[in-house]
């Protein structure tokens, strides 16, 4: 058995050795650098461009503007979740006559090396003239641009149940504004793009993201006018993606467009001060949620009216963030009536989307904040209203009746209940609860909090891959899917070997490049061991009965008589008799297989469709300590306990969930893009965006648990990419707001110490 | 984030690289650990014309113990100090011990005791230091040696008494008895971080009376300060929580911060009450 150990990952040798290959170690022969000039005004109408000076300087190639595009040349597009009603907010690749948010590209310079770039971008001179900023996504729409649009770009609706009727006849009714700061992921490696052409095909090859190549291959190539097959992306080594990076952006179509124009590589290097900027921002959501509740804690209805902060445009994510917060904020209770509108709303901010647990982040600190309010105000324990609205087991697989990013809500399987008594034994909650109580009593600030959610994954249509071994044994196995660095490699040879017999580590797996699969979705959504390891475990199905079969030709046996051992089958019995995979690979050459009557090479290629998400779920459980005069946290202890319904390697999954966590603390306690009256970002360093360190992390006990196979797929897998982040901001900021001494404290995170502070100083 | 083109001198002798910063004036700057001025440079915040290392200057890479006193070397990195063993008595430890939160560990191991001083942000642990034990900067150019007080030195944020054509060549700073009690206590956001307050405490103890006291305050002002109130407090007293807290309250009566980011003046006011009390407490070894 290899599915389920915790064996080592196979991408681990070349990044702990110092071969790794990120964006900036790629070079090509002749290559120039390019550096953006970029906006720093918040909204504003440009009136000249003066380039001269940077022409001028030493080593300079090129300074580009909008001008200097093809006409008509394409906005970016949404890659999900895309409306109609989107298309006039989507941002030009290069700024023509307003800038927006203080970051957009209106310009590049290309020069022989990346100091004279950055020289020469200080001498290209913007004149803009000022408009009025919108800062704040409450306020009532503006116009946006000349033709007739605001600044709310669509309104979201979904419903089911007799909404009004629960509120009309409700015992209790809670109502809240709550909201979640504006954060992202930010990776330790910032985005990069190097784009050459091939002098002997003419193909543009662009390295550099990793994500979604396939999707991105299509849109550049459709953008800039060429043949698909004339434009390859190639996955390398990546410093951390977390939805942001990878996507495809306004600076990667220009650095291909330039490297195209002057028949030169083109590389740029983002730095991190852009990269603050520029950037896809995230989160960002006020919401007014309301609950009909009864005595006992039951919730009979919730409705919710939210604003989601897009920035200054529409960007690949179209309206994934808000249609993920919208549809998912119900989680794992049973909610029977449910309405919520969502408004996406245009300011002059960097532009938002998607950052590990999109919408679930903020939606399970919404909810679970909602659920800590009701239990204090109906005097109930905050466990016990959980476990009054959890969904049951037996409800499984339990329709929520809307759907979301193109697939109906069903959550396919789950044992809610028990979870949450594994983690109450495991903290021994009312021991747990009697030590704070007296602590309190004793004029400590100690508190608890929850964050209990469902997550998605695996969402499809389908992924597929193409599988082979080589005449001398080797497996290799090619994905169209990506990498961002999560373990794809080992957690796919693992699925393999499982099937085939072949040691993990002999099996190479090639993920995120164009020319080699032409059809992938990418790494995004919790997808990959869903997706891909369902195909390889079809794929390595198919060669090993192929496997069987032919060798049952060879060894003059039926193949019921064979068995698949360490790579080697044999007669049962008989062990003298036996071949290995390679013999028979080799037996499969085209000669050999017309002497078989069968197709050549031991090889098979799958596809794995799915119309349905499958739905992993989990609680975060956290206990702090407050220092009143300084307003500091202290952890006590954080558990997280999560269902991924089978685990294929623990490690990587708890891995997975520790990071995660950083993540989710970070939103919850540290990270935020401040920007002020004039839409001016304050946070554009990391000495004012605050990531939190190892040194800020608690220990953290995590329960990985298989109690919910997923029926929707051959491993009974579930994604485990984001669950580590998802219920942080709900149990810390809970945690917190039951130290302070209610659970009606903390409505907002980031909390910051000097909030805490002044709550118990009564400042 | 590139720096702006810059040349480049590697001074061998500190008389090289005084004539250098004497014939270039504010064109030129110093740099040793760099870990303040390069990135400086990268925010393209700091455009010296040129730079003067002074890594390979004989001499300067050293911790000089003298009677009463000791000269600590412009090329002496942060970690050295907090690994301790060469300073003897309660200046060694005050120094391992404030050492340790000096940024990270790569800042730690390249940064220098002497350019964190000479860099004077108001809530560095070395500037605190310095303000703390009226330690004297010696101050080298083509024109001689002079002798700064720490009273005189920092001028304001980032800004100090040393002319353009000088180089902090090292710090003296007055070794502490053995009666002597120190004590630190610092709070920021995240490890690591310039303090949002920070405190720092000597005090002397004789027959159960405080006999000296000396209490400096970084993060509340344009300079590292003495707290004058607090230590009038403490002198004449017995050590102890009553006491502690008075002249917490007296160091805390006396400062006028701004608000910024971090939250208002009186969360800053608050802060020193309770770093001053914390480090005096941790002065006498309790807690």
């Amino acid at each position: 058995m290899v599915i389920g150990q915790r064996v080592k990952r196979l991408e681990d040798y070349p990044l702990l050795t110092g071969r790794g290959g990120f964006a900036a170690d790629q070079s090509r022969t002749g290559q120039l650098h390019a550096r953006f000039v970029r906006s720093q005004v918040a909204h504003g109408r440009i009136s000249g461009i003066e380039t001269d000076q940077a022409r001028a300087r030493p080593g300079v190639v090129a300074v580009l503007t909008a001008a200097d595009l093809p006409p008509s040349f394409p906005k970016i597009a949404p890659r999900q979740v895309g409306f109609d009603e989107m298309v006039p907010y989507l941002q030009s690749v290069l700024a023509c006559d307003r800038v927006r948010y203080v970051g957009e590209p209106i310009a590049v310079v290309i020069a022989t090396d990346a100091y004279e770039a950055e020289d020469a971008a200080e001498d290209v001179f913007v004149h803009i003239e000022e408009l009025t900023v919108v800062v704040d996504p409450r306020v009532e729409p503006s116009a946006w641009d000349d033709l007739g649009h605001d600044t709310e770009v669509m309104l979201i609706n979904e419903a089911y149940g007799e909404v009004d009727e629960a509120f009309s006849t409700a015992e209790c009714v809670v109502e809240l504004e709550l909201s979640v700061g504006r954060h992202s992921g930010v990776p330790m490696e910032t985005r990069g793009t190097l784009a050459w052409t091939d002098p002997m095909t003419g193909t543009l090859h662009v390295g550099g993201a990793a994500k979604v190549p396939h999707y991105n291959r299509n849109a550049l190539a459709s953008m800039l006018g060429l043949d698909r097959d004339r434009v390859q992306l190639h996955e390398i080594h990546v410093g951390g993606g977390f939805g942001i990076r990878g996507e495809l952006y306004p600076e990667d179509v220009v650095v291909a467009w330039a490297a195209l124009r002057l028949g030169r590589p083109v590389k740029w290097i983002e730095d991190r001060q852009e990269h603050l900027i520029a950037a896809n921002h995230s989160r960002d959501q006020v919401h007014v949620i309301k609950a009909a509740v009864g005595l006992d804690g039951v919730i009979h209805a919730i409705d919710d009216e939210f604003w989601q902060d897009q920035g200054a445009y529409v960007r690949t994510h179209g309206a994934t963030v808000p249609t993920l917060t919208a549809t998912l904020l119900p989680g794992p209770y049973r909610v029977p009536a449910y309405r919520v509108r969502g408004h996406i709303r245009l300011t002059n901010k960097t532009p938002a989307g998607t950052y590990r647990a999109p919408g679930r982040y903020e939606g399970s600190f919404v909810r679970e904040r909602l659920v800590d309010v009701i239990a204090e105000r109906l005097d109930l324990d905050p466990a016990e209203v959980r476990r009054r609205n959890l969904i049951g087991h037996e409800e499984m697989p339990y329709l929520r009746p809307m759907s979301v990013l193109g697939s109906k809500i069903e959550y396919d399987s789950g044992q809610y209940v028990r979870m949450l008594d594994r983690v109450l034994d495991h903290v021994d909650y009312p021991t747990l609860r009697a030590d704070v109580a007296q602590r309190r009593a004793d004029g400590e600030h100690v508190g608890f909090g929850f964050g209990f959610f469902v997550e998605k994954s695996g969402l499809g249509p389908y992924e597929g891959v193409r599988a082979s071994v080589d005449p001398d044994g080797a497996l290799r196995i090619v994905t169209g899917a990506a990498s961002v660095g999560q373990g794809v490699e080992t957690t796919i040879a693992q699925i393999a070997s499982e099937v085939l017999g072949i040691d993990y580590a002999s099996i190479r797996v090639s993920h995120g490049q164009t020319d080699e699969l032409p059809y992938g979705f990418g790494a995004f959504a919790s997808r990959v061991t869903v997706m891909t390891g369902s195909a390889t475990h079809l794929a390595a199905t198919e060669i090993r009965e192929k496997a069987l079969e032919i060798a049952a030709q060879m060894l003059e046996a039926s193949p019921e008589d064979l068995e698949l051992v360490d790579g080697r089958i044999s007669v049962r019995g008989t062990p003298a008799r036996s071949l290995t995979l390679g013999q028979v690979a080799a037996d499969l050459d085209p000669s050999g297989a017309r002497r078989h009557g069968t197709t050549p090479s031991l090889s098979a290629e799958s596809w794995f469709h799915t119309d349905h998400m499958t739905y992993p779920y989990g609680l975060h459980f956290a206990v702090v300590h407050l220092d009143p005069e300084t307003g500091h946290v202290a952890f006590e202890r954080y558990v997280i306990a999560y269902d991924v319904g089978r685990a294929i390697n623990p490690t990587l999954i708890e891995g997975q969930i520790v990071g995660g966590l950083a993540q989710g603390l970070g939103g919850a306690l540290y990270e935020q893009f401040v920007y002020d009256d004039l839409a001016q970002p304050q946070a554009t360093s990391f000495i004012d965006y605050l990531m939190p360190t190892l040194m800020e992390m608690p220990e953290v006990e995590v329960l990985l648990s298989e109690d919910a196979p997923s029926p929707l797929n051959p491993l009974g897998v579930k994604g485990a990419g984001e669950g580590g982040t998802t219920g942080a901001g709900a149990a810390i900021a809970g945690a917190i707001s039951d130290a302070l001494g209610s659970a009606e404290i903390i409505h907002s995170i980031p909390v910051a110490p000097a909030t805490i502070w002044a709550t118990l100083n009564d400042a | 984030m590139k720096p702006a083109s810059f040349d480049y001198v590697s001074a061998s002798s500190i008389d090289q690289a005084v004539s250098v910063l004497s014939e270039l004036g504010d064109e030129a700057k110093v740099i040793a650990g760099g870990q303040s001025l390069v990135a400086m440079m990268n925010f393209r915040l700091a455009r010296p014309a040129t730079l003067v290392d002074i890594n390979r200057v004989p001499g300067l890479d050293v911790i000089d113990v003298g009677a009463d006193s000791v000269a600590v070397g412009a090329l002496v990195r942060h970690r050295r100090l907090e690994l301790g063993g060469e300073v003897p008595g309660p200046l060694g430890d005050l120094l391992a011990e404030a050492g340790h939160h000096v940024g990270h560990l790569p800042i730690r191991t390249r940064g220098t005791f002497c350019g964190s001083i000479a860099h004077a942000d108001p809530a560095s642990e070395w500037c605190v230091l310095a303000a703390l034990l009226d330690a004297r900067m010696e101050a080298t150019s083509t024109r001689g040696t002079r002798l700064i007080p720490a009273e005189e030195f920092f001028v304001t944020v980032f800004t100090t008494a040393l002319e353009p054509d000088e180089i902090l060549t090292a710090v003296h700073l007055p070794l502490l008895s053995e009666n002597h009690h120190v004590g630190f206590a610092e709070f920021s956001r995240r490890a690591g971080d310039f303090a949002i307050v920070m405190a720092m405490t000597a005090i002397e103890v004789a027959d159960g009376r405080i006999t000296d006291a000396r209490v400096a305050l970084g993060g509340v002002a344009a300079q590292p300060t003495r707290s004058s109130a607090a230590e009038a407090v403490l002198v004449g007293r017995a050590p102890g929580a009553e006491t502690f807290a008075d002249a917490a309250s007296a160091a805390a009566e006396n400062v006028t911060p701004h608000g910024d980011v971090h939250g208002p003046a009186e969360y800053r006011v608050d802060l020193v009450r309770a770093m001053v009390r914390r480090s005096l407490t941790r002065a006498l070894g309790e807690g």
